[in-house]
């Protein structure tokens, strides 16, 4: 994906067909319950989110992988210790 | 994360590409790459380190913690069709065995290749033995097979 203007602007990752809720914090637990989870044997939740690639910004999007095996590896922290 | 970067050529041969995922922003990606990574594996890490700060991904993998703010290590082998094959979830303090990953995605695409007609027995490693699952092997698995062959 092609580079993108860097703000201030706390930006973060999205679950793609999902809109940002318009009143976060009132979700109901039900409401929580109902996103999507993660299954062997299932469609892996696809993802759109800023990332740091190469000395570069750029964001990645897991179904432009399709074709190909991907391995998303999720992790505490950057500066941790494991 | 480095030692997944260090494996990155080997998963780049089996045609797996990789992204990381953490909830600190792409610029505390670079910083971190810059100045620990790099001196950990030549040339720094080589795939995309994604941020999640809002942990929307994390929600959707299960791996989000709410009490911490943090994702939990969790490891997602996807196939060509956008399909979870493999999933690994640990708490932090304990590190990944990237050759155990390695040796799940050759099983996987072994599978794949042999279109759903073989299966791999506990232990396998690439070139070992497989299953051909069908009815002259039920029941008779141990002729072929025992925990004993594990390598």
């Amino acid at each position: 994906m092609a580079e993108q203007p860097q703000g201030c602007a706390r930006t973060t990752g999205a679950v793609m067909g999902e809109k940002p809720s318009a009143q976060p914090a009132a979700e109901s637990p039900e409401k929580k319950e109902m996103t999507m989870t993660a299954r062997v044997g299932q469609k892996a939740p696809d993802f759109e989110a800023p990332a740091y690639y190469k000395g570069g910004f750029k964001s990645v999007k897991l179904s432009e992988y399709l074709g190909k095996w991907v391995l998303v590896c999720f992790y505490p922290g950057d500066f941790t210790f494991v | 994360m480095s030692a997944v970067a260090d494996k990155y050529p080997e998963l780049q041969k089996l045609g797996v590409e990789v992204i990381s995922v953490s909830v600190d922003s792409h610029f505390v990606h670079k910083m971190w790459n810059d100045h620990e990574l790099t001196k950990m594996v030549e040339g720094g890490v080589p795939f995309h380190m994604a941020s999640d700060q809002a942990g929307n991904l994390g929600r959707a993998y299960g791996v989000w913690d709410e009490t911490q703010g943090i994702e939990l290590r969790g490891r997602f082998i996807i196939d060509p069709d956008g399909v979870i094959q493999a999933m690994e979830v640990m708490t932090p303090p304990v590190g990944r065995k990237l050759s155990e990953t390695i040796r799940q995605i050759q099983a996987f695409q072994h599978v794949r290749a042999s279109k759903g007609s073989e299966a791999m027995p506990a232990g396998w490693e690439p070139g070992g033995l497989t299953l051909k699952p069908g009815p002259d092997l039920v029941g008779n698995v141990w002729k072929v097979w025992k925990p004993s062959m594990e390598k």
